[in-house]
């Protein structure tokens, strides 16, 4: 509960706007952030494991596909070379125009895929070639493939440069002729077989290769730069490669981080891999990551902002709320004290009027009896009636003092009507005349003529004005100056400025004018009670009066009176 | 004007007292009483005044009331309200109710002196109209028999 203050002392200060700002700031922030920060935190953490394993298993189940496709490709190959190899014996086959034709078939078949086909006897030697070398009795006896080949039913080689210089590798199936064993071998195209690997293709980085146990490409990676080939076979050592797929992830020395899905081929001698820039598999997350970071650091930013803002307005408010209450205590205090005072005032008037009306008939009494007495004689007669008088008059002034306190506090209303106030201020200008033009002082009336009635007690408004006439006629006695009286109409009032060019009213004096006995004049001058009755009379006509002035320029009192609510004539009651 | 009778009515005694010095001085016969029964009381014995000099601020009976007492017994007999400035309204209250005028206190003795010559002028010049107007009576009443 920051808003709380403790006492009227914090309030002055400056120090707890700017901490209840602050505490408004940071409320705001740390609400506003808080759910900001923890749902994209939360949603970006599910959404990142969810979507890597979503690229994963899509990878994976790609690369089995891919890889059932290349095994589908090299044993249907084989069946072809099978099929033939059981169709026709050893006679047929060794015919090189017969077994021109049967490639052609082949190629006819599979498409280019066959570059070669040839009868290799069980010693080695290429018994019938057909296809583009050069290759007819060549000796295959200390191949590696020729030795593997005669060991199992049918047989598909590594990648090698063999022979012809070129990369290839061999599909071979061993027959029986008789007692002697041969081989139909075809030599499939390396870059045939290369393109369907390469096929399966993702994003920028991503591709697909071959290697065998040893770690020889079997076709060719599209940057093989990029391939961390012994961390691969590092990586196959330590797992058995009977499970059906295997992904991770795994950076090379530049820490640039890779994708790898592995899976056995042809019944584990070939590996298939498939690797992709991490960067790259993940481009869609990695976009969406950037996106909500962006847009949290915006949002962030317009949270900041605006809570700086606001808070700053919050409190610019509330200060200024502060001050208007303050400002308003002070009013009611200013009015209750006045009324108050009004109320002892009367009382002390009543209670001093009667003593001061006793004191002054005794005081009569002497001067009858002095006349009376045959005290011409007495060399203090006159001392005696100079000081009977003395008290007569001084008890005058008591009265006079009193009945303005009684004026002051008078409760009970006296009549409301309809006046028109340029009226009562000619008729109170032309009373002062005299006395202005004694003091040098030019009077001037800028009256409205459009002026409208306003509900008021005319003697007491000629009260008001004659005070207000009579102070700056004071204010201004021994210097002269001028007097401007102005009426105008504002909104829905009417206004009464009385403006001097007197000294003026001292900054520390003008909160305390209207306050009862408040005078600057000299001893039984004045009572200090004109300006309080102004006050009062205004007051209770729901008016208001205010004072403006400046030190040597002068001073101007506003008198505000509300314009009469109906219309019609008798609204004054 | 000798012969004239006032009665003072006011409960600050020391003010009756001066006062009624200075009336008695001045040639008027003075009654004093400090409050509106004894006012009344005094009337009551005393059917020759002429005057009442009425303070409106009494405590217990108050001006007003007591006024209103004797313009209700006593007609005749016309009162002068003495009153403070606060009290200006029930002054004018009670010349409404037939007081014969108001002073504010503290008063001039010769405005005084003043106000109940007239008072007592007007007194007798009504008591003359009423005298004048019994022997028209008794008077037509004779012609009429």
């Amino acid at each position: 509960m920051f808003f709380l203050r403790d006492s009227l002392q914090d309030v002055t200060g400056s120090g707890f706007y700017s901490s209840l700002r602050r505490n408004i700031l940071l409320v705001i922030i740390a609400v506003s952030f808080a759910p900001l920060v923890l749902i994209t935190g939360l949603i970006g953490y599910y959404f990142h494991t969810s979507y890597q394993n979503k690229v994963l298993d899509h990878l994976v189940e790609l690369v089995e596909k891919h890889k059932q496709s290349i095994d589908a490709f090299l044993y249907e190959r084989l069946s072809g070379i099978a099929l033939i190899a059981r169709t026709f014996d050893f006679e047929q086959l060794s015919n090189e125009m017969f077994l021109r034709e049967k490639l052609s078939i082949l190629r006819e078949e599979y498409g280019g895929i066959f570059v070669d086909l040839g009868l290799v006897s069980d010693k080695g030697i290429q018994i019938a070639y057909a296809g583009p070398f050069e290759l007819r009795r060549a000796m295959y006896s200390d191949a590696e493939w020729f030795k593997k080949a005669m060991q199992s039913q049918v047989f598909i080689s590594d990648v090698f440069t063999g022979l012809r210089g070129m990369p290839h590798f061999i599909v071979a199936v061993k027959r029986t002729y008789g007692s002697r064993e041969w081989l139909l071998r075809a030599t499939i195209d390396f870059v045939a077989f290369n393109s369907l690997v390469e096929s399966t293709k993702i994003g920028a980085t991503g591709s697909a290769f071959i290697l065998n146990r040893e770690g020889e490409f079997q076709t060719r990676p599209r940057t093989e730069r990029a391939v961390q080939r012994e961390r691969l076979l590092d990586f196959l050592s330590k797992r058995s490669l009977e499970e059906r797929v295997a992904a991770f992830q795994q950076k090379d020395p530049s820490g640039k981080s890779f994708l790898y899905v592995l899976t056995p081929l042809k019944n584990g001698e070939w590996i298939l891999v498939y690797q992709q820039d991490e960067d790259d598999a993940y481009a869609d997350l990695y976009r969406a990551r950037r996106w909500a970071f962006l847009i949290v650091l915006v949002g962030g930013l317009g949270i900041v902002v605006t809570s700086v803002a606001l808070s700053r307005r919050m409190v610019h408010r509330i200060e200024r709320a502060d001050r208007e209450k303050e400002m308003m205590n002070e009013q009611v205090i200013e009015a209750g004290k006045l009324a108050s005072v009004g109320e002892l005032a009367a009382g002390i008037a009543h209670e001093i009027n009667n003593p001061v009306a006793i004191m002054v008939e005794e005081a009569g009494w002497i001067e009858d009896l002095l006349e009376d007495e045959q005290l011409s004689g007495n060399a203090n007669l006159e001392e005696f009636r100079r000081a009977v008088r003395q008290i007569q008059t001084q008890g005058r002034r008591c009265k006079e003092i009193t009945h303005k306190l009684l004026s002051f506090a008078r409760k009970t209303d006296p009549k409301l009507k309809e006046v028109q106030l340029n009226d009562l201020v000619q008729e109170m200008a032309s009373l002062c005349e005299q006395r202005a033009r004694f003091s040098n002082v030019r009077m001037e009336l800028h009256l409205d003529p459009a002026l409208p009635k306003v509900c008021a007690s005319p003697s007491e408004m000629q009260q008001v004005f004659l005070n207000l006439i009579n102070n700056a006629l004071d204010a201004m006695e021994k210097t002269g100056g001028k007097i401007d009286i102005t009426t105008r109409v504002e909104t829905d009032r009417v206004v009464v400025d009385v403006a001097d060019t007197g000294p003026g009213i001292p900054q520390a004096n003008l909160g305390k004018i209207f306050d009862p006995f408040f005078t600057t004049k000299p001893v039984g001058k004045g009572t200090g009670l004109g300006l309080s009755i102004c006050y009062g009379i205004i007051h209770k006509m729901g008016g208001e009066i205010s004072v403006q002035s400046a030190v040597g320029m002068g001073t101007v009192f506003h008198i505000r009176l509300p314009l009469p609510k109906g219309e019609g004539k008798g609204s004054c009651v | 004007m000798a012969g004239t009778v006032v009665m003072l009515v006011d409960d600050e005694v020391p003010f009756v007292e001066t006062m009624t010095k200075r009336l008695t001085k001045r040639g008027l016969t003075v009654l004093s009483a400090y409050s509106g029964p004894e006012a009344l009381k005094g009337l009551e014995e005393h059917r020759n005044v002429d005057v009442v000099i009425l303070d409106v601020k009494m405590p217990g009976m108050d001006g007003i009331e007591t006024l209103r007492e004797i313009k209700r017994q006593h007609p005749l007999v016309e009162v002068i309200m003495l009153t403070g400035h606060a009290t200006v309204e029930t002054a004018i209250e009670g010349m409404k109710l037939g007081a014969f005028d108001y002073l504010m206190k503290p008063c001039e003795v010769e405005q005084l002196m003043g106000k109940v010559q007239e008072a007592k002028g007007k007194k007798s010049q009504h008591e003359r109209k009423i005298l004048e107007a019994r022997m028209k009576e008794i008077t037509s009443r004779r012609g009429f028999d």
